[in-house]
């Protein structure tokens, strides 16, 4: 009985886990139909070679749109990162000075942006950016997602902070260093894995947002999220499933290395 | 980067984020709560009829104030305003768009004709009363809007007509729908942070490569990925007329409505669920249940008595977390919600893009703000308050 209870948990979880990951894994086959359907064809279900295309891989690679639309986002992407690594591993490193009271408010006025709705920041921000000419424009989208990013640099940066011993600074100033010196020698490689993870989530909070891109991108700033969203309302052709399947791998890849970099980052830790 | 002063160092620190994130983002929400009850546009379009409205007494058909509207209408018009005037006018009250071209078009012909000559409209004092109020940059007509009021000529509050009452039921309905993919992130997602954190490093590790892998790709992706499984013509569709468990005719409706909105909502927002109750599961130590079981307790018991009340706080950080995101969530009912899979959000974009009705957006936003704020700030209080402590 106990041995069947068991059996029948993980057959649950295994379940749970394929309704996690099969929807992301099914895109994938069906990125290499020839024919501009989202389903299987008789032929690719024979694993027949010349049922199976990568037409739509060509698509997207010699479109003008979805290239301007990787440049974007990219771009995008590329000032928010450092933008938002370098405010909020500042505020993570300040928030910790902070007597007990202005901490908490300010902890609550950085979380905000994670806390409110963001189709509530999209309408804020174009009536505030409306009258300054803003929206269609590439600083108002920099300028949201800079926000939007931040916080999550304050919360890994911060957790990383939590298991830094104070008592390492004391040392250094001990042995003669200027506190400036002993951030960079001291402070810095040792939570530098907490900032390096904010960055990516920095990266990716910018490259994967559509609320505010829809609400503040004209043509020229279309972005890959845009494109994508116009692929699954407006035109609905397989070329979005390819688009799909590069950015399923591209995160399998990032979070693959994420997880070697964790495990031996924990390994020289534990010969420290 | 003073030793002695750390609190100084800190705020030096810390006060460019904050700095940044009140104009960035603050700014631009006080924007949206200040539009709902500040909306200029009329009063902008009819400078003079605001002026000679502001002292008129509310009775009869206001002499002054009929040529301040002819000279209003002229400028519009020469400045190719008019249909927004219009349009603007006609939401007020039915009919005006009407109104307003007869007498633009007389206006253009015979530029001094009597208003009241050109339409009888003109000599309703009703219609003056509701120029004279929405004449004023400043009302609470959106936000009686947003609940579904309405205020009449003589400015009492009386509820929609039926067929126009729609948002109370959209905010309950975007409540209840949230309330359910909270409940079913619950029943799904306890069983495997449990096996999260019951299982051996190896093991442990798969299942959060699996249930980080949704969590980090694009909602765009996701949202494609179900479109393409649930659709009519979907991966499962085809498999089940394949095996012959559906006819043909008799596919199923899985996508573009509210089932498709559940399905992909809960897809997207388990690993809210999942991650911070497992962090909970993860710090407890075991010794608890393993003195429940050496003292004979059943394990259901055991289970049911101890282990559960532990995670309480873990359940409540993950349900909050699910619930208040689910009331915003935008993207997903937007692309395969259909048309009866819409919730709060998407009519709040509806008004944005579509109908530029901005102070109705602006009104239904702020409603959506206080609801999340509310539950954001009360929630976790009752939850301490009912004993879900750690």
């Amino acid at each position: 009985m106990n041995r069947l209870a068991r059996f029948g948990f993980y057959l649950l979880c295994g379940l749970i886990a394929a309704f996690l990951v099969l929807p992301l894994l099914v895109i994938v086959p069906l990125s290499f139909n020839p024919e501009p359907y989202f389903s299987f064809t008789p032929a690719m279900l024979q694993l027949d070679p010349s049922g199976w295309s990568v037409r739509w891989y060509r698509e997207i690679a010699e479109s003008a749109q979805w290239r301007l639309a990787l440049r974007n986002s990219l771009s995008i992407a590329a000032v928010v990162t450092p933008l938002a690594t370098l405010l909020g591993t500042m505020a993570a490193l300040g928030l910790r000075r902070l007597p007990t009271r202005p901490r908490k408010m300010f902890a609550v006025i950085i979380a905000s942006p994670l806390v409110v709705p963001v189709i509530l920041f999209a309408t804020g921000i174009y009536f505030f950016l409306a009258p300054l000419g803003l929206t269609q424009s590439f600083a108002g989208i920099i300028l949201a997602h800079t926000a939007l990013a931040a916080p999550y640099v304050v919360v890994t940066v911060g957790s990383t902070l939590t298991n830094f011993d104070e008592r390492l600074l004391r040392a250094a100033s001990i042995l003669g260093s200027s506190p400036l010196a002993a951030f960079f020698k001291v402070t810095l490689p040792l939570i530098a894995p907490g900032i390096a993870s904010g960055a990516l989530f920095a990266f990716v909070t910018s490259f994967d947002e559509a609320v505010i891109a829809l609400f503040l991108a004209g043509y020229d700033q279309r972005t890959i999220p845009l494109q994508m969203w116009s692929g699954v309302r407006d035109q609905l052709s397989p070329a979005v499933l390819a688009a799909a399947t590069l950015m399923v791998l591209l995160v399998t890849i990032v979070m693959l290395a994420a997880m070697l970099i964790a495990r031996s980052a924990r390994s020289a830790g534990a010969r420290r | 980067m003073n030793a002695a002063s750390p609190s100084r160092a800190g705020l030096a620190l810390v006060l460019p984020l904050v700095a940044f994130i009140a104009i960035a983002f603050l700014a631009p929400i006080a924007t949206m709560l200040l539009r709902s009850v500040h909306d200029p546009e009329i009063a902008e379009l009819m400078p003079r009829t605001r002026q000679a409205l502001i002292r008129w007494d509310g009775t009869g058909v206001p002499q002054m104030a009929t040529k301040a509207v002819t000279a209003d209408l002229r400028e519009a018009s020469a400045t190719n305003r008019i249909g927004r005037l219009a349009q603007r006018l006609n939401r007020e009250r039915n009919g005006l768009r009407a109104l307003i071209d007869v007498t633009v078009r007389h206006l253009e012909r015979e530029p001094d004709t009597e208003l009241t000559r050109i339409d009888r409209g003109w000599s309703d004092p009703d219609l003056w009363r509701i120029l004279a109020r929405v004449t004023s940059p400043w009302t609470g007509r959106h936000l009686l809007n947003a609940l579904d009021v309405t205020v009449t000529a003589d400015g009492a509050l009386v509820r929609q007509e039926e067929a126009r009452r729609l948002y109370v039921d959209l905010f309950l309905r975007t409540a209840w729908v949230a309330a359910l993919v909270t409940l079913i992130c619950a029943l799904l997602g306890y069983p495997y942070a449990y096996a999260m954190a019951a299982s051996g490093p190896s093991l442990r590790t798969l299942l959060l490569f699996l249930v980080l892998l949704p969590f980090w790709t694009s909602l765009l992706v996701r949202a494609t990925a179900w479109i393409v499984l649930l659709q009519r013509r979907g991966v499962i569709n085809e498999g089940l007329v394949a095996m012959g468990l559906v006819s043909e005719t008799g596919r199923l409706d899985l996508i573009y409505n509210m089932t498709g909105t559940i399905i992909v909502m809960v897809h997207v927002l388990l690993p809210f669920f999942v991650l911070p109750l497992y962090s909970v599961m993860a710090g407890l130590p075991t010794s608890y249940v393993r003195a429940s079981a050496s003292l004979g307790a059943h394990p259901l018991r055991t289970f049911a008595r101890v282990y559960l009340p532990l995670t309480y706080p873990g359940v409540a950080a993950g349900g909050l977390l699910v619930f208040i995101l689910s009331l915003g969530y935008y993207v997903t009912p937007a692309l395969v919600g259909g048309r009866t899979g819409q919730l709060i959000s998407n009519q709040i974009a509806f008004h944005m893009q579509r109908s530029l009705n901005w102070g109705l957006a602006a009104a239904l936003g702020t409603l959506l703000l206080l609801a999340v704020l509310l539950l954001a700030l009360t929630l976790p209080r009752l939850a301490e308050r009912g004993g879900l402590r750690a």
